[in-house]
């Protein structure tokens, strides 16, 4: 069905398919992503439309729409902009998550190129998209000014910047690492180092810095007694999410 | 450059959604779902012309503020205003037969809560007919009457249906619209709870000498329940309730001898009583599906839940789950999820199997506390009503319960397009 599939090892694939059954089971490994998907979906789906005057009732709203989605995993950000009629790629530095977000798209009936690349070597190959989408990523990054201004050479002029990241405070230290990493067991010990997590307005600054223009940005908000998350105008103080335009 | 293979998505399936069954779940979950840009395919096993029946056959329903909201934001009230009785207050009585109502008795009086009246009384009839007609001019929706689903596959990306005319259909998502009987959920694999009790609902639409003035009464009786429920002109609908036996025995009996039976149940204050419309018995009971999901299936109204039609919460349910689904599935829709995913399906679930629960055993607790001749309970009751009538607010909150305005509300049935 797809280029990709002849470079897979037949015996490969049923591996592949176990994982990527993994990243798409909603109560497996990946539950907090799952969690927190239709918050992230809702954020970014209503910022294209209002950015690039499209109707979210429509069938393929984001038909043209070329996006980039930067740190891919199992494709759980790519599938809903496929299906929303974009042309995606998702790119991962992570070798192995590529044939994984590979095989479930073919399951689902959706095409996605998928690459093992970094925004670094494709601003360097010249590639250009309408959005790029930058979710969780900046606070694993070494330098994230050299990071985000890849993103924006990635944008043709007039694109849209979506990162979110966690805030620096003393709740994000107790919510996101000891809660999430050491009480909850949502995600391994060592996922996240503190020092590393940006307040809102240091990204703002250095979105600037890397030649965009901030323009919005909301909290994601859990909320404990409806298990679930949400989008805040006020709370920033631990997960958040901004978006930019390349003037 | 982009492989040009990787062109377009092939994820087109034949139509969004499948619906089984085009009964008034069926139908109003189809419009819902089409107004907001899906594509559904609706498969009914009855043809139109025996869902569209045109003379009034005795049956009607009490819809509930909240369901009339539906109707409204979906566009199809002005179709069935002229229709509609307003019922602008019930009276609930504690009663023996012969004996007169008891000197408590509850009073709902729709000038509390504000919001107009407290419901609607419609007749079968003109809400299949103001559903079918909607159907059958909004685009989007594909129907398909006399038509049964004879297989239905998850295997691969989407649910594939095949019908009884040989035809394959693929979809993100089916539904089961389809009663108590559901066909969906049994080739799911899907059990139900059911509780059986000796009682049989009689129904029948009576014409009366006085005017009703838009007031539902419901008589509590040993046997079970009798509701009186005012519909256009000088007509109201008759819900009573008796042990199977009787009932059996009753409705066996001529018209003129079934309403000497009625005659002294509720007395005289309607004046002189006559038969408008056919006999129907109903054996009630109470039933749950032990889900209302599984792969790419989901099930509505009275495919998911049976209800004891005490409190005239059938239909009001079907249509929450209705208004629910939809609202799942819309929101799910402009994300770009896969309507048929496990998470969004959960949503549905998460959002009315516990609410539906807890409403099945409240009117089953509630049948077993009044259908009793035994003195305690029986003063129980009335000292329980004369305390609910003396504090307003309690009285409130009953009267917004009845109206459907208590919860987690999906936005049609707030008014609210999707």
């Amino acid at each position: 069905m797809q280029a990709q599939q002849s470079t897979v090892d037949a015996g490969e694939v049923a591996k592949f398919e176990a994982m990527a059954a993994e990243w798409w089971d909603p109560n497996g490994k990946f539950k907090p992503l799952h969690m927190l998907n239709p918050c992230r979906l809702d954020y970014i789906t209503t910022q294209i439309a209002a950015e690039f005057d499209r109707d979210l009732g429509a069938a393929a709203p984001f038909d043209g729409l070329r996006i980039l989605d930067i740190g891919c995993g199992g494709g759980l950000l790519c599938e809903p902009m496929a299906r929303l009629g974009a042309t995606v790629v998702g790119a991962d530095a992570a070798e192995r998550n590529i044939p994984v977000a590979q095989v479930h798209a073919e399951q689902s009936g959706l095409n996605i190129d998928y690459r093992h690349t970094t925004a670094e070597d494709l601003a360097a190959a010249g590639e250009q998209f309408d959005i790029v989408l930058n979710m969780e990523v900046v606070e694993h990054v070494a330098d994230p000014l050299t990071y985000l201004t890849a993103c924006q050479q990635l944008l043709r002029p007039g694109g849209l910047h979506i990162c979110s990241t966690i805030n620096r405070n003393p709740k994000s230290f107790v919510v996101a690492i000891i809660g999430a990493e050491h009480v909850m067991r949502w995600l391994p010990k060592g996922t996240h180092e503190w020092n590393k997590f940006i307040t809102p307005d240091e990204l703002f600054d250095l979105l600037g810095k890397a030649g965009l223009t901030p323009v919005d940005r909301k909290g994601f908000v859990f909320n404990p007694v409806r298990w679930d998350w949400s989008l805040s105008d006020r709370d920033l103080s631990v997960n958040y999410v901004t978006a930019a335009l390349k003037p | 450059m982009d492989n040009p293979k990787l062109r377009a998505n092939i994820c087109d399936m034949d139509t969004d959604i499948v619906i089984t069954g085009g009964g008034l779940a069926g139908t109003s979950l189809a419009l819902a779902l089409a107004q907001t840009g899906m594509t559904v395919t609706l498969v009914d096993a009855l043809s139109v012309d025996a869902q569209r029946q045109t003379d009034f056959d005795g049956r009607s329903y009490a819809i509930a503020l909240s369901s009339q909201r539906l109707l409204q934001t979906l566009g199809i009230w002005p179709a069935l205003d002229a229709d509609a009785q307003p019922m602008l207050d019930i009276k609930v009585t504690d009663g023996r037969a012969g004996e007169g109502p008891s000197p408590f008795f509850l009073h709902f009086d729709h000038a509390e809560i504000e919001e107009g009246p407290m419901g609607y009384m419609i007749e079968d009839r003109h809400l299949r007919r103001a559903l079918l007609d909607a159907v059958a001019t909004t685009s989007g929706i594909t129907h398909r009457p006399s038509t049964q689903v004879t297989a239905q596959n998850t295997a691969g990306p989407g649910v594939t249906v095949t019908l009884s005319t040989g035809d394959t259909i693929s979809a993100a998502l089916l539904i089961g619209a389809d009663g108590r009987s559901s066909g969906t959920a049994e080739r799911a694999g899907i059990r139900r709870m059911a509780w059986g009790y000796d009682q049989t609902a009689l129904v029948c639409a009576i014409a009366h000498e006085k005017p009703h003035n838009g007031v539902a009464h419901q008589f509590f009786m040993p046997p079970g329940p009798l509701a009186i429920l005012p519909l256009t002109g000088n007509r109201s609908s008759i819900v009573w309730s008796e042990t199977t036996q009787n009932a059996a025995r009753i409705n066996a009996l001529s018209d003129a001898a079934y309403l000497e039976h009625l005659r002294p149940r509720f007395g005289s204050f309607l004046g002189e009583i006559s038969l408008a419309g056919a006999r129907f018995t109903y054996p009630l009971g109470l039933s749950l599906a032990n889900s209302f999901i599984a792969p790419r299936l989901a099930l509505v109204a009275d495919a998911a839940h049976g209800m004891h039609p005490i409190a005239g919460q059938g239909l009001n349910a079907g249509l929450r789950d209705v208004a629910a689904l939809a609202e799942v599935l819309c929101d799910a829709r402009r994300r770009g999820e896969d309507l048929g995913a496990p998470t969004v399906l959960d949503r549905y679930q998460q959002w009315r199997r516990f609410d539906t629960a807890a409403l099945a055993l409240a009117t089953d607790s509630f049948n077993r506390l009044f259908s009793n001749d035994n003195p305690i309970l029986r003063f129980a009751r009335d000292i329980g009503m004369g305390a609910v009538q003396s504090i307003p607010a309690l009285r409130r909150g009953f009267i917004r319960e009845a109206a459907g305005l208590t919860g987690e509300l999906p936005k049609l049935l707030r008014g609210q397009p999707l």
